[in-house]
Parts: structure tokens; sequence; C-alpha cells
């Protein structure tokens, strides 16, 4: 398609101002780390499975240590003192630690540059099984390759695992790349990870190992009998976000959703806690490989598409700063968006093309997703497929990345078998009849289209200029996304955010970081 | 026949036709067996000369079907009662002028979605600003206070909240409904607003995709608003019960 005719002086206006603002939030959370960052380091030193209660060690070790004003050197140090004086499995480790057996005031002294040697070389292993996984995802791509852009991303949300399971085969087999399980309501705010073997939910299915590996054998299976690989989404997102992040990339997710904002603004998590835990986690995708996924959607939810689209394209410019210094790499970096524009306003098709295309052109890069309407589809199933069918046909004129199916049933239901067949029909048919349609097309010159790409443009600079000049966090609290209010003290999770020691050490981060260009 | 009795049935192009058209899904390979099958299933139904318009494999195991029929039944329209909330819809300055002049002060509506649902499409239509679908939620009319305390909120603090504030009405939201979460949900608050003994002094006010009139009522909720109701809606039937209240209490 014809590249509208945007101010690349804005455009680094306002790349310019998301990277002080970035870079300005990391500043202020650096001397800190979280419960969840250590335990999710402590799950890639080797601490798995859970207690006869059902409990993760890695919760119960990390709690223990916070409770005994021990956590602030972090959790690596005593966990590798403590199997260095007692040489035992991790997990013997772990139930000594917490039995009270461990005196931590006593440990045999371990030389500095020994116990760093130490961690390191754990969390090499650690870092080792993902490198593992990531290759076998590389291997399998370039033996059975992808399907074609925009890819087909489809939801899966019976409540039941095995049951998600036969629906994403059927959904494969019907054509879609990506499917994503949806995730037990309200996942994102328990502080630990369900045990395995819980293989139920409400509104979605537990996410955790077990069920991941269920799906991605499921997946596995169906991209051999197509020919295709088949990626598989779930969440790196809530109060165990690092921890879903190592779970996923043990066991090859291939794109999590991971927004720098949805947890504070929609979830009501802390907002300090969720910078640490993310910084963490996007660290970890990005060594596995993974893509992610942002959610500016939401913003669309619960705001007007129309008046509020510059909130998208700045949290877009935010995310993807985040990203970047967290080393993704682009290609990894699946901002969002959504066709949510109400059906009543005229010239709404006008408005969102304008809106792809310039997402599409200032994240060039990027895999970008786009997401499709919720919001007014009202039961109508009919018109709720043609309000799909234009949807599709923005998504495949701007070449967008990543499109996820819009149900006819939205709203209604979770989507029966058949809802997604015919949303798959849709998108065939539209795909196909207006596949080359962009090649001939060509923005008029301070066209509608172009004004309202501009305007958009204009107003996402100055409300990115304006953050950067307060804070985000003072941004946040001064309800500048989604016009909802969130407070730096406010939330849930702050209590398990603690200051560094001097001596502290995560030497999975260490690793990370050293490592970085190199991944 | 009665003169009174009003006989409907479902109408395609003729009255007494009885056309329903219908779609569903079969767990089996595509195929004649598969399309007998369907037509079984809807002769089962009671529909008579079924017709298999669409049977679309969906993959190997499952087969899509759209088919058309006649019902046989039809029922008398002149008996059905139901439950409607009776009350009058007011534009919103209408409103603001009732409540004006009605109770001389701002009234106060909490609002939240309860226990573990995070989607607050519903709750947020009614009653954040901006609205929905071009209507304006409850924020902003001048006359009501209105406090949406968002997603996830527990019964309790609910209900704290709405004793704090003196609340004249709470508006809760539902919209996942699987397994059903929100009856769950509904059925709880209900019991803690009676157990603290403000159930009488509040309008209560359920809503969800889901929800109907007879639901609410059924849970002791004083109305309930489903898909398509607008913030006028919500606020016409509150003032006007605020108001019956009042004048009941003298």
């Amino acid at each position: 398609m014809g590249e509208l005719n945007l101010s690349e002086a804005e455009v680094g206006r306002a790349r310019e101002a998301a990277a002080r603002i970035a870079a300005d939030t990391l500043a202020e959370i650096e001397g800190k780390t979280t419960v969840a960052v250590e335990r999710a380091v402590l799950r890639l030193l080797g601490v798995e499975g859970v207690t006869q209660d059902g409990v993760p060690w890695s919760n119960v070790v990390v709690d223990d240590l916070l409770s005994r004003d021990l956590l602030d050197k972090g959790a690596a140090v005593w966990f590798v003192r403590a199997r260095t004086a007692d040489g035992g499995s991790p997990e013997d480790t772990a139930r000594r630690m917490v039995r009270g057996e461990v005196d931590y005031g006593s440990l045999p002294r371990v030389e500095p540059e020994d116990l760093r040697g130490r961690m390191r070389s754990l969390a090499r292993e650690g870092l080792d099984r993902i490198d593992r996984s990531r290759s076998v995802r590389e291997e399998r791509l370039a033996e059975l390759g992808r399907g074609r852009e925009p890819l087909r991303y489809l939801i899966v949300a019976t409540g039941d695992i095995h049951e998600d399971a036969i629906q994403a085969r059927a959904a494969a087999r019907g054509g879609a790349d990506i499917i994503a399980v949806i995730r037990h309501t309200a996942q994102s705010l328990l502080d630990y990870v369900p045990e395995d073997g819980s293989i139920q939910g409400v509104g979605g299915t537990i996410a955790n190992r077990g069920n991941f590996r269920v799906m991605r054998e499921a997946l596995d299976e169906v991209s051999e009998e197509l020919g295709r690989y088949i990626f598989l989404t779930n969440y790196c997102s809530g109060l165990c976000m690092p921890e879903m992040a190592v779970l996923g990339a043990q066991e090859r997710l291939d794109v999590m959703l991971n927004d720098s904002m949805y947890g504070v603004i929609f979830r009501d998590i802390n907002m300090v806690r969720t910078f640490i835990d993310q910084h963490f986690s996007r660290a970890l995708l990005a060594r596995a490989g993974m893509m992610i996924n942002t959610g500016e959607d939401n913003y669309l939810t619960t705001s007007d598409a129309f008046e509020k689209a510059h909130t998208v394209l700045a949290s877009q410019f935010i995310n993807e700063q985040f990203a970047l210094k967290s080393g993704l790499a682009p290609g990894q970096i699946g901002l969002g968006h959504a066709f949510e524009i109400s059906p009543k306003l005229e010239d709404s098709f006008l408005f969102e093309l304008a809106q792809a295309q310039m997402v599409r052109q200032i994240f060039a890069d990027c895999p970008v997703k786009y997401m499709p309407p919720t919001k007014y589809m009202t039961g109508n199933i009919f018109q709720g497929n043609v309000q799909n069918a234009l949807f599709n046909a923005v998504s495949v004129l701007t070449d967008q990345s990543v499109h996820l199916l819009g149900m006819p049933t939205e709203a209604l239901h979770t989507p029966h078998v058949h809802d997604r067949h015919l949303s798959l029909e849709n998108v065939d048919y539209v795909f196909r009849a207006i596949r080359h349609l962009g090649e001939d097309i060509v923005f008029r010159p301070g066209g509608r289209i172009e004004t309202r790409a501009s305007n958009v443009l204009d107003k996402a600079v100055d409300m990115l200029e304006e953050i950067a000049g307060m804070g985000l966090m003072q941004a946040i609290s001064e309800a500048m996304f989604a016009d909802i209010a969130r407070t730096r003290e406010g939330g849930k999770g702050l209590e398990g955010v603690v200051a560094k020691a001097g001596d502290y050490c995560n030497p999975i981060a260490e690793l990370l970081w050293e490592e970085r260009a190199l991944s | 026949m009665n003169e009174h009795v009003d006989l409907v049935t479902a109408y395609g192009d003729t009255r007494g036709d009885g056309a329903v058209q219908l779609s569903f899904t079969l767990p089996v390979t595509s195929g004649e067996k598969a399309r007998q099958a369907a037509l079984i299933l809807a002769a089962k139904m009671g529909l008579e000369e079924p017709r298999v318009v669409l049977m679309d494999p969906i993959d190997p195991t499952f087969t899509y079907f759209i088919l058309y029929g006649r019902t046989r039944e039809s029922l008398d329209f002149s008996s059905i009662q139901v439950h409607e909330a009776a009350y009058e819809i007011m534009a919103p300055e209408e409103i603001n002028r009732f409540i004006r002049e009605t109770f001389g002060r701002k009234l106060v509506v909490i609002g939240a979605c309860i226990g573990s649902d995070a989607h607050t499409v519903g709750i947020d239509a009614i009653m954040n600003m901006k609205g929905y679908d071009m209507h304006k939620g409850l924020e902003s009319y001048p006359e009501i206070r209105a406090l949406n305390l968002g997603a996830q909120v527990p019964c309790e603090t609910l209900v704290a909240r709405a004793m704090e504030e003196k609340a004249d009405a709470v508006l809760v939201s539902q919209v996942v409904t699987q397994k059903n979460a929100h009856l769950k949900n509904f059925t709880r608050l209900i019991e803690i607003l009676e157990a603290e003994g403000i159930a009488e002094r509040m309008v209560l006010i359920v809503g969800g995709p889901q929800v109907t009139l007879e639901l609410a009522k059924e849970l002791g909720y004083d109305a309930g608003f489903g898909r398509g109701t607008y913030p006028e809606h919500v606020a016409s039937f509150l003032v006007q019960e605020l108001a019956g209240r009042k004048t009941k209490r003298g």
C-alpha cells in the first residue's frame, strides 16, 4: 500500500520522549527486586515442584527469606550457599531452608568469587534449558515453515485444557496459525502458580507447566499433520509475570501477552511491582526468542476509539522502548491495537485504515497485532460477521502481522466450534479477495485518511512529551491512560517489592544482560 | 375458539407458516450419514419438513449445519405474563431535574464488577462519563455522585464502601457466566447486604448480558438490566423507585 506522508520529525520526537519515559521509569526501579523475580530465579536454578500442601517451593522459600529480612541479597545467594553446605537436590535444599534447618548466620563462608562462580554455573544450566527450547522452535520452523501474514490468531477458552486441545486442533486445521489459550479468570491476581494437575478453570484454563505441555503437544502434532508450525500463546502478566516467562520459555510457548501498563491499569496491580517484574520477564522472553503481544486494545474497550486513538499510539511507543531496553529485538515486539471504533460513526472505516496504516509504517519492523471489534458487537451475529469483514479488510490492506480473528458471537459466549469456523471462512474470503489491493492504493496527500493519521500522531507526541515531563508513574496516577487513575503506593503486590542490598545478586539477570547482544 | 386467544407462531413469509432457521455442529464426519443425523435431530426437536441447506465440514471430526424447517407449535400470546420493570424512560436532563425536585440532594450510586469478574465493559457503559453508543454514563449526571469501583471488587469491599458513602443504590455487573459464576457472586452480595441489614435501604441493581428481570427478582434484587441497556434506563428506574419508596415512607 502507498505510504502515508507522516512527519518523520514528529515520529522522532515521539520515540525520543518514549525512550526518556522508559529510561526514567527503569532508573526509579533499579535498586529494587520483587518476590516474583526471586521466585523466577529459583525456578531457573532448579527449584521446582510443590510442597505437600501444593504450594510451589519457590514461593515457600522466597516468603521465608522475606520474613527473615534476607531477601535483599537475592534468593540465589542464600539458595546456593545452603546448597553448597548440604550438597543435596534443589528440592532438599529448599525443604531444609523453610524448615528452619538452615542457620543463615553460620553458613560456611564461601569466597565471593567462588559463590559467584557457583551461582553463574547453575544459572547457565537454567538458561541452557531455555536455549534448547528456542533451538527446537527454530528447527521446527525451518522444517515446517509458518503461515502467511497476517497470521491468523485464534482463541480457545473452554476452561478445560483437554477440550481446549480438541478445539485448537480443529482451529489449526481450519487455518489458524496461532492459538491462544485464555487463562483462568483472575489468575493474574494469584501470587503463585497453581500446581500441575489443575486442568480446569473459570472463564479459561489454569496456566501452568502441565497445561502448557498438553497444548504444546497437541499443536506439535497438528503442525506435523498440516506441515505448518502452529504458534502457542499464553499470558505473561499479573503477579507471577516473571515465573510465567520462565515456564513459557521452558515449555516452548512462542508468544506471550505482556503489556507495560495493562496490569497496573486494568488489574490494579502495583506499578512499581509491575515495572520491575516486566523488565526481567521481557529479558527472559527476549532470550527465549519469543514474541510479546502488548494490550493497547484494552484502552479502547474503556475509552472511545476515535477520541483516544492517540493514547494507543503513545502506549505503543512506550511499550516499544521498554521492550528494546529489556533486550527484545523489534521482530519480537508485537504491538497491539484494535478495530473498536463505533460503527455508527461516518467514515469509521477510513479512520481505522488510517490508524492501522500509521501503526504499520511507524513500527515497520515489529509484528503488529490487530484485534477485532468487541465493544460494538451486539448479539446480531449476522451484522457482527459484516463488522468482522471490514476489520479483515483493513488488516490485509495494511499488512498487519498478526490478526486476531473476530467472532460473530463476541460478547455472547465463549466461541462455539462453528463460530471459529465461520470466522475463519470470513477471513479466508476477504484476504483472498483483496490480497493485493493494497499495492494499487495510494493515499491522497492531505486527504481524510492522511489528515486523520497526522492528527493522531501529533496528539500522541504531545501526550508523550507531557508524560516525559512528569514521569510515567505520575501520568498513570493522573489517569492519562483509559481514564483510570492508579497510585504508586496503591494496588496489589507492593508488599512483594524489596530494596536490594549492596551485595545483591541475580545471576540470571547478570547472564541475560551480559549476553544480550549475542542472543 | 375463545376470542381472547391470540395464537402466534414463527413467521417466515406467511402468517402461521412456522418457519424457523437453526444452525448447529455435530461431532461427526461430514457425509450422507451426517446429513441424516442432522435431519433426525431437527425432527426430534419438532420441526416439520426440515431441510439441510448447508453441510460444511469444519474438520474431519466436526460438521456444521444450517437448517430450515417449520415448527408445528404455537402459543397464546395474550396469556403471557412477564415482569416488566414498571418505569418510564426519561431523558438525562429530566432525570437530573427530577432528582433536584424530588430529593433536593445528589444521589449516590456505587457500581462494581464483583468477585472474580474482570470484564468492566458493562459497568463502564452505564457509569463512566463516556457511556456507550453516544449515551453518556451516570458520571455525567450533575445530580448523581457515581462511583465506579471497577473490576474484581470483593463483595465485602463494595458493601463497606456503600455504607461509608451512604449509597442510594448499588449497581453490580457480571459478564462471565461460565459455570454460573455470576449467580454465585450475585447471591453472595445479597447475603452480605442482608447480614449487614442494609439490603432494604438501598436500591439493588444487577446487570450483565445474561441478566433478566426475572433472574434479578429471584435473587432478591430490585431490578436487572441485560443487553441493550443505556445509562438513562438504569437512572430512570432508580429515581422512580427511590421516589416511590420516599412516598411510602411518607
